[in-house]
């Protein structure tokens, strides 16, 4: 009995040692391949525009929700000790630190990554990607280094997206909603975030692009299984690249103070 | 002269013992086709020639080159030699036909766009498709993939061309018609070829020679009519598809 839950708890610890491991050396193989020639330009356009472009919607809504609730919930709490004037201080400071970069990434993580995913597997389990090696084409600098790239460069601009919306929603709720001042919310947001703090913000989205770049396109990549296989990397690919967002968020956030 | 060597080809994967020692020679010019049932390894073999998978042990030898000590670039010069055929076609599904056909000469070629067109139209001609170039794969069916993946395979002209089961899914008539196409181009192209299936009629009307794959080794090869007259029970007993012998279904 102890040993049968010994040897579980050891099969399931390599297996996950293994995928780690296969994990970092797909991460190392997508770096090379990016500096190597030929670059396919176009399909790193194409992915831009499937990953950015078409994930503006989603950032715009969560972002804006986002600032407008902060606004009012801070409100309801600062009021108690008088300090209603600081909520565009909080506002802008979660939007650009924290909330931007991690909101957008989860949302482009299930979006875009789940999609990503869903393509690589397909075409790994319909054999398009054996196709492209006989082709004498490399799929991992065909298919994975634009959607990298794409999803990295992406993540960038959305996250800034995101942190410019969440702010005017938290202004929009805080001035015209409940009555502050705009003068006095303006200053505090000012005054209180540097430019440090949006770089911040958007240094962790361009780790939390990559990670769902290489996250997606590992799952996708290496499905097995036909159908139920590539659901099954679909899926692969959200959990794990929401939970890395996740935790690497907060080591990110220990590291850039 | 050999086109293609297989020496004591072994591959596993993990616990699972596929190919045990495979040893096959493939003549330049000549048709050669790997029957088997299904499960047997006959796609394992077939993408160890075109070096999508790597021998455990034993070695793989095209036109002179063994496959397991190219580097990257030594394996695409080699696969540029082959068109391969897959099972289910493998057309590239954000792609227009014309785009797939004309893959490999986009990617390796200075041609311009309508030079490749041209060479599209005109590799789709052979395989007996007219007007299809600007569809989707979505909106052709089964037999008409096969024929686009059979002018993509064609279309840099190679010099050996795989076929994974090409008559495999399809209504009797168009897989016959895959039958003559590519026994057509065989004689239009003089090329080198090797096609896996467990179609026996297929094998018989497309092959020079065929050779038996069981238990992860080759049991017999011969001329069709070798084949037919053979006394190797096992052999036998696949291209009659009877039941009793000594293969059991699992
Ligand atoms: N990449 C792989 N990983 C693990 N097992 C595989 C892989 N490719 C093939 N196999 C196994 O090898 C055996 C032979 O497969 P295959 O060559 O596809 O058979 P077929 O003769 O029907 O073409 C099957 O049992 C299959 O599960
Ligand atoms: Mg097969």
């Amino acid at each position: 009995m102890i040993n049968k839950l010994l040897e579980l708890i050891g099969n399931k610890t390599m297996a996950l040692l293994r995928e780690m491991g296969a994990v970092i050396i797909f991460c190392g193989q997508t770096f090379r391949w990016t500096f190597s020639r030929p670059f396919y330009l176009k399909n790193l356009l194409k992915q831009m525009e499937q990953i950015g472009v078409n994930s503006v919607p989603v950032v715009l809504t969560t972002a804006i929700s986002t600032g407008m609730v902060l606004a009012l919930q801070s409100y309801t709490g600062f009021k108690r000790f008088g300090a209603q004037s600081l909520i565009g201080a909080v506002v802008s400071l979660s939007m650009t630190r924290e909330l931007g970069p991690v909101l957008t990434g989860l949302m482009v993580a299930g979006r875009a990554g789940a999609s990503m995913a869903a393509e690589l597997g397909t075409m790994r389990v319909t054999e398009q990607i054996d196709a492209l090696y006989t082709l004498a084409t490399n799929p991992m600098k065909y298919l994975v280094v634009p959607r990298f790239l794409a999803s990295t460069i992406m993540m960038f601009f959305l996250s800034a997206l995101g942190m410019y919306i969440g702010i005017l929603g938290g202004y929009f709720v805080g001035v015209k909603v409940l009555g502050t001042n705009p003068t006095t919310y303006m200053n505090q947001s000012i005054n209180n975030t540097t430019m440090s703090d949006i770089w911040y913000g958007l240094i962790k989205s361009l780790v939390f692009g990559a990670v769902v770049g290489l996250i997606g396109c590992y799952k996708g990549f290496n499905t097995e299984g036909g159908a139920e296989g590539v659901g099954k990397a679909t899926t692969g690919a959200v959990v794990v690249s929401c939970m890395l967002i996740l935790i690497l968020d907060y080591f990110l956030s220990a590291l850039l103070w | 002269m050999a086109m293609i060597e297989i020496t004591n080809l072994c591959k596993g994967f993990g616990s699972h013992q596929v190919l045990r020692g495979v040893n096959l020679t493939v003549e330049k010019g000549e048709s050669m086709t790997v029957i088997g049932g299904s499960g047997s390894g006959k796609s394992v073999l077939i993408k160890h020639i075109i070096g999508l998978l790597f021998p455990d042990r034993g070695e793989v030898k095209v036109d002179g080159e063994v496959l397991n000590n190219l580097d990257e670039r030594g394996l695409n010069d080699v696969r540029k030699k082959f068109g391969m055929l897959f099972q289910g076609a493998a057309l590239f599904d954000s792609l227009t036909v014309w785009e797939n056909v004309g893959f490999g000469l986009k990617q390796h070629t200075k041609m311009s766009d309508k030079e490749i067109r041209d060479v599209t139209t005109q590799k789709l001609a052979l395989v007996g498709l007219k007007g299809v170039e600007d569809k989707m794969p979505s909106d052709l069916s089964g037999g008409m993939k096969k024929r686009v993946g059979l002018a993509r395979a064609i279309a840099m002209d190679p010099q050996i061309i795989l076929y994974d089961e090409p008559t495999t899914g399809l209504d009797p008539i168009t897989a016959d018609a895959i039958n003559d196409l590519i026994v057509d181009l065989r004689k239009k192209l003089g090329v080198t070829s090797v096609a896996i299936t467990h179609d026996m009629f297929s094998a018989y009307k497309i092959s020079d020679r065929i050779a038996m794959l069981y238990k992860g080794e080759i049991q017999e090869t011969g001329t069709p009519d070798e084949i037919r007259g053979t006394s190797n029970p096992i052999v036998k007993q696949f291209i009659t598809g009877s039941a009793v012998g000594p293969i059991t279904a699992d």
